[in-house]
C-alpha cells in the first residue's frame, strides 16, 4: 500500500491532521491500533476550554484554548454545545486566588465576568449554598467522537483518505535518514503488512514516545491518568469549575443528557494499563460534592479514564506540566520524513493539526495554506447517532411501528443499527457490538449495555451479520468492556442494575462458561 | 393506630421473592399463622427454571469453572471449595423434600414443574447456550428431551419480539444438533409493531389464538418432530396451552426462556399472589415492612407501610427473606454494604475496591455476591460475637452469605431449601 502521508493514531489530532492535509489536496492513510478515539480523545472530559482553567498557571495554553474555542464554536457548531461556564468558590477556598483570578484572565486575554454568588445559584440551583464567589466564562462542551468521525469523513470525501482500524505500527524500515516502509500488524488477526509513505506523522497520543523510539527518536513523556464519572442525568446547564488551582474532581461538564465529573491526575508507568479505579472515583465524588453537594448521592452510570499525553521537560507531576503542545521534526535524530506531535488539549487539536500539516507540506513541497481556520467542518450524517439526546428526537421523527427499539435507555432503533452497519461497510466489514457502540449511544444509558447488548446481538444474528459461536465471544467482549467503566461506580442504584445484568449474562445465559473452541460439553 | 389494623401471627415473613413465597407455603403446611409483606422481589426476573447446583466457580484465577451435571452428588465438592455455603447446613434429602412440597403447591396453583432425578436438565437459553438446571416448568421439559435425543426440531421466533433470535439459538447449537432449524413468523393478530411476551402469553389463553398460531406454524414444520418458541404459552394454565398447541400441530411444543422479566417468572409471581391467600397467608405485596429487634423474650412488632392503611404486626418469629440488592434486602453505598431492615451485620470485603474482580467474566466470580448474612445452623443471623441476634429471628434465600447464586447456579435451590430449613427450625424448635 502507498500514500502521501501516513498518520499514526486516530484521535482528535491524527484525524484533524488528515482533514487539514486533505484540504490541501494531500492523500492520507490514518492507522490506528484500536478504533477511532481509542486514546485520550475517547477518554476526556469533553470540555471545550475557554482557557479559564489555565489562566493561573499556564498563560500560553489559556490563550490558545480561548482562540480555538471561538473558532470551533463557529466552524464545527454541530460538535459543540455552547452552554457557557462558571468558576465558583466555596467557603474555605483560597481568598487570594479568588481575588487574583480576573487579573490572570485579563493577562491571558480570556474574557470573564464577575457575578453575584446568589445569581450563580439561581442559574445553577444545584450549587452549594456555601458559595462565596462566581465568575462566568465562555466554556462549552464538545463531542469528541463526532469531531473525530467528521474530521475523518471530510478527509475521505476530499481526497479518498482512509482509516485503518485495529492496525498498529510495529516498526520502521529506515534507509539513509528516511523511513522507507512502515510495518503494521492487524491487532485482531495478527496479520502483518507494510505501507510506504512520503511523510510519516506520529500522533499517537500517550504512545507518541514509543512510536518515536521505534524510529530511533527520543521524546520524554509523562503518562497522567485521569478518571471521570458519568452521571445518570444532566445536573447543570453550564460547565461548572471549582475556582482553585487545578485539582481532583473540580469540573462538572454537561454532555447532552448527562454530566461528566472529573478528573484525577495519577501518573502511571504504562499507558496500556490505564483503568478507572474505585479510589479515584471516590476522590472525584467527595471533592465534587464541596461545590455541588448532590454529587454525593446522585446516580453515576459509569466511570472511564484517559491518559494525558504530556511532554515532560524533566520533573514535575501531571498537574504542573504544561498543556501546551510540542511538534518534533526529528531532524536531530537524522530523519527527514518523520515528525511527532503531542501534548496540548482536545480544545487545541486544530491548531496542533495545522502546525503539523504546515511542516509536512513544507517537506512535501506543497505550498497551499491551511484552510481549517476558515472552512467549516461539514456534518456527516453517519455520525448522528453518537449525540446524546439526539437519538430520541430522530427516533420520534422517523418512527415507524415496525422499527424495534433495541436500546431502550438511549432510544436506538433497529433501523439505526442497520444504517450504521450499512454506512460503515467498507470501514468495518465485520461489525461487532463494540464498533456499533462507538458509533451510536448503544450501551451508554443506565443499563450500560446489559440489555441492549443482548438485543443487538439477537438482531445481528437475525440479519445474518453473526452466524456462529463467535457472536457469543463478541457479546462477552462487549460486556467485559462496558464493565471496565462500571466496576468503580457500582453502589446504590447502579449496583442493583449490575446485579440484574450479571443475573442475565451469567445466571441465565451462562456467558462466563462460553468457550468458542470447545462447543459445550455434549455427550 | 386502630385495633382493626393490628395483626398477630406465629411468623412474619419479610420478602416476596422465591424464598419468602416458599417459606409461606412451608409454614402453612406446618400449621403456622403467617403474615407476609415485601416489595416486588426479583421473582418476575427469574427465568422460571429452578437451579440446585450447576457450576463450581474457580478457586484460583487460572482454574477453570467446573460444570456440575449431578447437583446433589456435586454438593460435597462445592462445600469443599466454599465451606460456608448454606447447603452445608441442610441435608440433600431435605432439599429434595423442600422441592417436593413446593412443586406440589405450584401444581395446585396451575404451574407444573418437573424435577430431575440425579442429573441436571439442559435447557436451551435464548442466546443458544445451555443452562444446567434441576427442576423445569413442564412447558420447558420437551425441549430438554428434544436436545437429549437430537430430535429434528424447529425453533420459532416472532417478528417484533426483540431480544430473541431463533437463528441465534440455531447458530450456536447446530454443531451438535444437526436437525435444528430456525424460522421467524408474524404472530397472528400482531403483524406489526413491537411484541411483548406477557401480552402474547395472555393472548394464547384463548383457543382461537392457539388455532391461528398453529395454522401459521404448520406449513413450516416439514420434518421437525418438536417445536420450540419463546416462553409465551399462557399465563395461568401454561401446560394446557402447550398441550393444546401440541395436539393441533401433532408434535410436542416447548418454551425457551426469554430475557427478564419473562413470562415464566411472572407466572410464578401471579401463582403465589393468587394462591397463598387461599391457603391462609396474610399477604401484602408491594409493601414495605420495618421494625426493630426486641428483647429476646419479647415478640416482634413490625409495621407494614406503603398503602392507605398502615398495619402493625405482632409476630413471634420473623423470617428475613428480603433478597440481595435487586430485592432490596442489601444496599451498597460508598461506605459499604448494609442490611436494610434490621441493620444486621453483613459479611463483606474490607473495601469497595474488593467488591468486584477486575474482569467481568472472571472464573472466580465477584466477592460482592458472596457477601450477606452469616447464620447459625438453624439459619439465625449472627451478631459480631457470633451469637444469634435474636432467638426467633431467621434468614433465608439469597441474602445469606457465602453463596453466589449467579455463578453457582443455585439460586432457587438456596432459596427453597433454606426457607424449608428455617421453617422446620421454627415449627419444631
Ligand atoms: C482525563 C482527561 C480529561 C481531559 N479533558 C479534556 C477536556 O475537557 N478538554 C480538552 O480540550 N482536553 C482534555 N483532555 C486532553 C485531550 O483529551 C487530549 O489532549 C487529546 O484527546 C489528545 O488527542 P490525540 O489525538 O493527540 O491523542 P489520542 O486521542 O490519545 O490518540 C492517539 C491514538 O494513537 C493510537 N496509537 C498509539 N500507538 C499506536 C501505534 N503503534 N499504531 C497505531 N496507532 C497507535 C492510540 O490507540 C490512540 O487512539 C483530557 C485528557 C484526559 C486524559
Amino acid at each position: 500500500m502507498q500514500t502521501d502521508v501516513l498518520i499514526i493514531g486516530a484521535g482528535a489530532t491524527g484525524t484533524g491532521i488528515a482533514r487539514d492535509l486533505a484540504l490541501r489536496g494531500v492523500h492520507c492513510v490514518v492507522t490506528e491500533s484500536g478504533d477511532i478515539n481509542a486514546g485520550a480523545s475517547g477518554g476526556n472530559h469533553g470540555l471545550l476550554h475557554s482557557g479559564g482553567r489555565y489562566v493561573s498557571n499556564d498563560t500560553e495554553a489559556a490563550r490558545e484554548c480561548h482562540e480555538e474555542n471561538l473558532l470551533l464554536k463557529r466552524l464545527a457548531p454541530q460538535c459543540v454545545e455552547d452552554c457557557g461556564g462558571l468558576f465558583v468558590a466555596v467557603q474555605g477556598d483560597d481568598e487570594n486566588f479568588i481575588a487574583d483570578y480576573p487579573g490572570w484572565c485579563a493577562k491571558a486575554g480570556v474574557p470573564v465576568k464577575t457575578i453575584d454568588p446568589d445569581l450563580a445559584r439561581e442559574m445553577e440551583p444545584v450549587l452549594s449554598d456555601k458559595l462565596i464567589a462566581a465568575y462566568e466564562v465562555a466554556d462549552a462542551s464538545i463531542d469528541p467522537f463526532k469531531l473525530s468521525l467528521e474530521n475523518m469523513a471530510h478527509a475521505k470525501a476530499l481526497t479518498g483518505s482512509t482509516l485503518l482500524r485495529r492496525t498498529a505500527v510495529i516498526g520502521f524500515d529506515i534507509e539513509a535518514g528516511r523511513i522507507v516502509r512502515v510495518q503494521l500488524v492487524n491487532t485482531v488477526t495478527g496479520e502483518k503488512s507494510s505501507i510506504e509513505a512520503t511523510q510519516i506523522v506520529n500522533a499517537a497520543g500517550a504512545w507518541t514516545d514509543r512510536v518515536a523510539a521505534m524510529a530511533g527518536a527520543d521524546i520524554s513523556m509523562l503518562y497522567s491518568q485521569g478518571t471521570l464519572l458519568v452521571t445518570h442525568e444532566r445536573m447543570t446547564d453550564r460547565v461548572v469549575n471549582r475556582l482553585r488551582p487545578p485539582g481532583d474532581g473540580d469540573i462538572l461538564v454537561p454532555g447532552g443528557t448527562v454530566s461528566i465529573l472529573g478528573t484525577t491526575s495519577v501518573t502511571i508507568p504504562n499507558p496500556d494499563l490505564a483503568r478507572p479505579t474505585v479510589a479515584e472515583v471516590d476522590v472525584n465524588v467527595r471533592q465534587g460534592a464541596g461545590m455541588i453537594p448532590s454529587l454525593m448521592d446522585t446516580r453515576y452510570v459509569r466511570a472511564y479514564c484517559g491518559v494525558r499525553p504530556l511532554i515532560s521537560a524533566g520533573g514535575g507531576d501531571g498537574r504542573s506540566v504544561s498543556r501546551g503542545f510540542a511538534l518534533f521534526d526529528h531532524e536531530d535524530a537524522n530523519l527527514s520524513n518523520f515528525c511527532s506531535v503531542a501534548g496540548g488539549k482536545l480544545t487545541t487539536f486544530r491548531m496542533m493539526a495545522e502546525k503539523t500539516a504546515d511542516l509536512v507540506c513544507r517537506r512535501l513541497g506543497n505550498t497551499k495554506p491551511s484552510l481549517t481556520v476558515s472552512e467549516p467542518l461539514p456534518e456527516a450524517s453517519a455520525c448522528e447517532w453518537t449525540e446524546p439526546g439526539r437519538a430520541p428526537k430522530l427516533w420520534a421523527a422517523r418512527h415507524d411501528s415496525g422499527d424495534e427499539l433495541l436500546c431502550e435507555c438511549e432510544m436506538v432503533p433497529a433501523s439505526a443499527v442497520d444504517e450504521i452497519i450499512h454506512s460503515c461497510r467498507d470501514e468495518f466489514p465485520d461489525p461487532g457490538l463494540q464498533a456499533l457502540g462507538k458509533r451510536s449511544r448503544i450501551g451508554k444509558g443506565s443499563c450500560q449495555g446489559a440489555f441492549c447488548g443482548v438485543r443487538v446481538a439477537a438482531h445481528l444474528y437475525e440479519n445474518g451479520q453473526m452466524d456462529s459461536r463467535q457472536g457469543l465471544v463478541k457479546m462477552r467482549e462487549f460486556f467485559e468492556e462496558r464493565f471496565k467503566g462500571q466496576r468503580p461506580a457500582l453502589w446504590n442504584a447502579q449496583l442493583v442494575q449490575a446485579e440484574l445484568a450479571e443475573a442475565l449474562h451469567c445466571g441465565l445465559l451462562g456467558l462466563e462458561l462460553v468457550n468458542p473452541d470447545d462447543p459445550q460439553e455434549v455427550e | 393506630m386502630t385495633p382493626s389494623t393490628n395483626l398477630t401471627c406465629d411468623l412474619a415473613i419479610v420478602g416476596t421473592g422465591i424464598a419468602g413465597m416458599a417459606a409461606a407455603v412451608f409454614a402453612r403446611k406446618q400449621g403456622l399463622s403467617v403474615v407476609q409483606a415485601g416489595s416486588t422481589g426479583a421473582i418476575s426476573y427469574t427465568s422460571g427454571v429452578f437451579d440446585v447446583l450447576g457450576a463450581i466457580p474457580a478457586s484460583g484465577k487460572d482454574d477453570g469453572i467446573r460444570t456440575i451435571h449431578q447437583p446433589f452428588a456435586g454438593i460435597p465438592a462445592l462445600l469443599e471449595a466454599f465451606p460456608g455455603h448454606p447447603y452445608g447446613k441442610i441435608s440433600p434429602e431435605d432439599i429434595r423434600c423442600a422441592f417436593h412440597d413446593l412443586i406440589e403447591f405450584l401444581r395446585y396453583a396451575g404451574v407444573s414443574y418437573q424435577a430431575g432425578s440425579d442429573r441436571n436438565y439442559r435447557v436451551i437459553s435464548p442466546a443458544g447456550t445451555l443452562k444446567h438446571t434441576w427442576c423445569v416448568p413442564k412447558t420447558v421439559l420437551p425441549g430438554c428431551i428434544a436436545l437429549e435425543e437430537k430430535t429434528p426440531t424447529l425453533i420459532l421466533g416472532f417478528k417484533g419480539l426483540k431480544g430473541f433470535s431463533a437463528r441465534q439459538v440455531v447458530a450456536n447449537l447446530k454443531e451438535f444438533w444437526p436437525g435444528l432449524r430456525a424460522e421467524r413468523i408474524e404472530f397472528p393478530g400482531f403483524e406489526s409493531g413491537e411484541l411483548y411476551t406477557e401480552q402474547l402469553a395472555r393472548t394464547l389463553e384463548t383457543p382461537d389464538a392457539r388455532q391461528r398460531l398453529a395454522e401459521a406454524i404448520a406449513p413450516l414444520l416439514s420434518d421437525a418432530r418438536a417445536v420450540g418458541m419463546p416462553a409465551v404459552m399462557g399465563m395461568h394454565r401454561p401446560i394446557k396451552v402447550a398441550q393444546d398447541l401440541a395436539m393441533r400441530l401433532g408434535v410436542p411444543v416447548f418454551e425457551v426462556p426469554t430475557m427478564p422479566p419473562g413470562v415464566p417468572g411472572i407466572r410464578l409471581k401471579e401463582a403465589f399472589e393468587d394462591k397463598l391467600p387461599e391457603i391462609g397467608v396474610d399477604l401484602f405485596c408491594q409493601q414495605q415492612i420495618s421494625g426493630t429487634i426486641p428483647a429476646s423474650d419479647s415478640p416482634f412488632t413490625l409495621r407494614i407501610t406503603g398503602q392507605p392503611v398502615e398495619r402493625e404486626v405482632r409476630a413471634n418469629h420473623v423470617l428475613l427473606a428480603s433478597g440481595r440488592f435487586l430485592g432490596g434486602g442489601l444496599a451498597g453505598s460508598l461506605d459499604g454494604i448494609a442490611e436494610t431492615v434490621f441493620d444486621l451485620d453483613v459479611v463483606q470485603p474490607e473495601t469497595r475496591s474488593n467488591w468486584y474482580q477486575v474482569d467481568y467474566f472472571d472464573p472466580r466470580g465477584h466477592a460482592i455476591h458472596t457477601t450477606g448474612l452469616q447464620t447459625d445452623d438453624k439459619f439465625r443471623p449472627l451478631d459480631e460475637n457470633n451469637a444469634p441476634v435474636h432467638p426467633r429471628l431467621f434468614a433465608a434465600g439469597s441474602i445469606l452469605a457465602h453463596q453466589d447464586w449467579i455463578r453457582m447456579k443455585c439460586g432457587a435451590g438456596v432459596a427453597i431449601a433454606t426457607a424449608y430449613a428455617a421453617v422446620e427450625a421454627i415449627a419444631k424448635p
